[in-house]
């Protein structure tokens, strides 16, 4: 695809993975780093392509680790970056994640996931990364992830995971899989300029010499990007609100981690995102996210052709969990089906927010495909039997 | 009485001045070092960021300079300073870091940083051991000396870090000592003005664990021990091999000759 420089909206049909590096472009992605592995490896290829034609900058690292440092390092030097990887690329990435997220760094990780443990199966799609990217690195802290359904989704939630990261300054994942990356689709992009972007706030000009308080605010620190004479302190050490390491107190690292974690928290209302349908007078409910929460809807309304009272929700934000959003969702049905492709990896969630007694997991028959619709209906008149 | 102000004293951070090194750490001269370099050259702190990895040497720039410092995980200091370098081309990226930190974990990111010949300024402060966590073994220690983590002698091979990323092919390659403080400020000058890849090597001297593990003395005994084991490249050709063993080839291994 060339660039466009018209200013018109254009209909595409792209694979998923080229939809989010399109994504990123449009929301203002300056910098790319990453190291090939299927299924993400379109991405980097697309965006090695694309990034000069805007004058941004894109590097094949010697690893994931280098991959994610060198993002952290040109977000620190104004670019909005990003990096893409699979399941064993995050597994590397892990430290840094955590060095992101304690030096409250503006970065999009695009995790398109493969069939784990270990190298696994790289080009099956598995939904196996959905806790490590939040509960991965060490320590306590929270991050914001994206799961989406379709090449749109990639589009469109990569730029919500650009904005994101720069209104939190906290690493946004986009957690796809080597279907949603693969498959292809028609995209509708907007003009450019039509897509709403947010930036980083930075602080207002220091006095000489004086300190500048860019970190652990309450809501979120205006970020002293380097070479603009905030002389910016940045450590992943335990530190206070002008970046000054504090190694021995427990009360400085109790503010460290309660503000690292509340600022994520307090806007987690507005980052919710869930899509249901059909769900008010829903006996059972289809749950699922990604193209699994896809697959979740078509089987919903194949039930209601059917006549049975069946609705479905697609949580489109899993990271922070939206408890709440799925409760008041789910609050009408008398058993929830939770449907992923893995064994159950968000299920605890689920159970922790509706309760125990009417959830019920269900694979797919076969892990690393989409869940069978007659697979699915049985269970379902099971539960309304 | 008046305390004189320190001649480099206008280069730290305000409230910063305490050291958290141990009494006779060669860090204080390598940091010295490098302010005299920036100082003869006339730049200012602000065309800088300063990338650090994590043990002793990743307290030389953080948090003491007054400049933007950006003190990373273990061992990647050159990976996330590729990315400052790369994604704001004007400014002076300078890794220091210690020997663990960019030979041991972070290795790979420095022979392939060297061979992208991306303009950073990598300063490896070598003190031959990891001093913070109290006196291991490392990659750059000497076959057959007794650590913490070889109590039985070093049964490995040191790495010669100047010849490791020459043939990565950095195209700026020095090494000095903490006992040469003009000519290590000389070379980080020439490196500042190098426009690609630059590495300098830094043999410092840890006394707490090193010069008391190896019995090199204290840090007066270690930095006259440097003086004897230096021998400049230029004359090291008129050596024979026999000659060399044990020593330490210091100047300007590869690129333009600094004025020393």
């Amino acid at each position: 695809m060339k660039a466009d420089s018209g200013a018109r909206p254009r209909r595409l049909f792209l694979q998923g993975n080229e939809a989010c590096a399109e994504g990123a472009l449009a929301a203002g992605c300056t910098f790319f780093a990453g190291y090939p592995i299927t299924p993400a490896t379109e991405i980097a290829e697309h965006l090695a392509r694309r990034l000069p034609e805007v004058g941004g900058t894109c590097v094949q690292m010697e690893d994931e680790i280098g991959s994610l440092a060198a993002v952290i390092g040109a977000s620190w030097a104004g670019a909005r970056a990003m990096t893409a990887t699979s399941g064993p690329g995050i597994s590397l990435m892990q430290e840094n994640i955590g060095y992101a997220v304690a030096t409250e760094t503006p970065c999009v990780i695009v995790d398109v996931q493969r069939g784990g443990p270990s190298t696994g199966i790289p080009a099956v799609p598995f939904q196996g990364d959905m806790v490590q990217v939040r509960r991965g690195s060490h320590g306590d802290y929270e991050v914001v992830a994206f799961a989406p359904a379709s090449a749109q989704e990639m589009f469109d939630l990569t730029v919500t995971a650009f904005n994101t990261a720069e209104k939190l300054r906290v690493p946004v994942f986009v957690l796809a899989d080597a279907a949603v990356g693969h498959m292809r689709e028609t995209v509708d992009i907007p003009a450019p300029g039509g897509v709403a972007r947010l930036d980083r706030r930075l602080p207002e000009p220091p006095a000489a010499g004086a300190p500048v308080r860019g970190f652990l605010d309450e809501d979120v620190a205006p970020m002293p990007v380097f070479g603009r004479g905030y002389r910016a302190h940045v450590t992943g050490s335990c530190h206070d609100e002008f970046g000054m390491r504090n190694v021995v107190d427990a009360p400085a690292l109790d503010a460290f981690v309660r503000r690292l974690a509340g600022k994520v928290l307090r806007h987690a209302a507005e980052l919710t995102l869930i899509d249901s349908e059909q769900t008010a007078d829903a006996e059972v409910i289809l749950l699922g996210y990604g193209l699994v929460g896809r697959a979740a809807r078509a089987i919903a309304r194949q039930a209601r052709a059917e006549g049975l009272a069946v609705g479905s929700v697609r949580p489109i934000t899993v990271w922070p969990f939206p408890g709440e959003a799925l409760s008041a969702a789910c609050a009408a049905a008398a058993a929830v089906i939770v449907m992923e492709n893995n064994l159950g990896q968000m299920l605890p969630f689920v159970q922790a927010s509706l309760g125990r007694q009417r959830v019920r997991a269900l694979p797919p028959g076969v892990l690393g495909t989409l869940h069978r619709p007659e697979h699915v209906l049985a269970h379902v008149r099971e539960v309304l039997r | 009485m008046t305390v004189p102000a320190h001649p480099m004293a206008r280069y730290f951070r305000p409230g910063c001045m305490a050291t958290t090194a141990c009494p006779g750490c060669g860090n204080g001269i390598v940091g010295h070092c490098v302010l005299r370099a920036i100082d003869a050259l006339g730049l200012s702190l602000d065309e800088f960021v300063f990338v650090c990895g994590i043990g002793c040497a990743g307290w030389i720039p953080s948090p003491h300079f007054a400049a933007d410092t950006l003190h990373t995980t273990h061992g990647r200091p050159v990976a996330f300073a590729t990315g400052v370098k790369l994604a704001a081309p004007e400014r002076r990226v300078v890794v220091i870091s210690g020997d663990g930190d960019l030979a041991a974990i972070g290795g790979n990111h420095l022979i392939h940083a060297a061979r992208r010949d991306v303009g950073l300024t990598v300063l490896c402060v070598n003190n031959r051991i990891y001093g913070m966590t109290g006196g291991q073994v490392a990659p750059t220690t000497p076959q057959g000396m007794r650590t913490a983590t070889t109590p039985h002698g070093n049964p490995e091979r040191a790495f010669d870090l100047c010849r490791l990323v020459e043939a990565a092919g950095a195209t700026f390659v020095a090494r000095w000592t903490t006992a040469h403080p003009r000519q290590l400020a000389a070379a980080i000058r020439a490196a500042l003005r190098h426009p690609g890849f630059a590495f300098i090597e830094v043999m410092s001297q840890c006394p707490v664990q090193y010069g008391k593990l190896s019995q090199e003395g204290r840090a007066t005994d270690m930095l006259a021990l440097f003086r004897q084991r230096a021998v400049h490249v230029r004359r090291a050709r008129d050596l024979a091999a026999g000659e060399l063993a044990g020593r330490w080839l210091v100047g300007t291994l590869v690129g333009a000759e600094a004025e020393e």
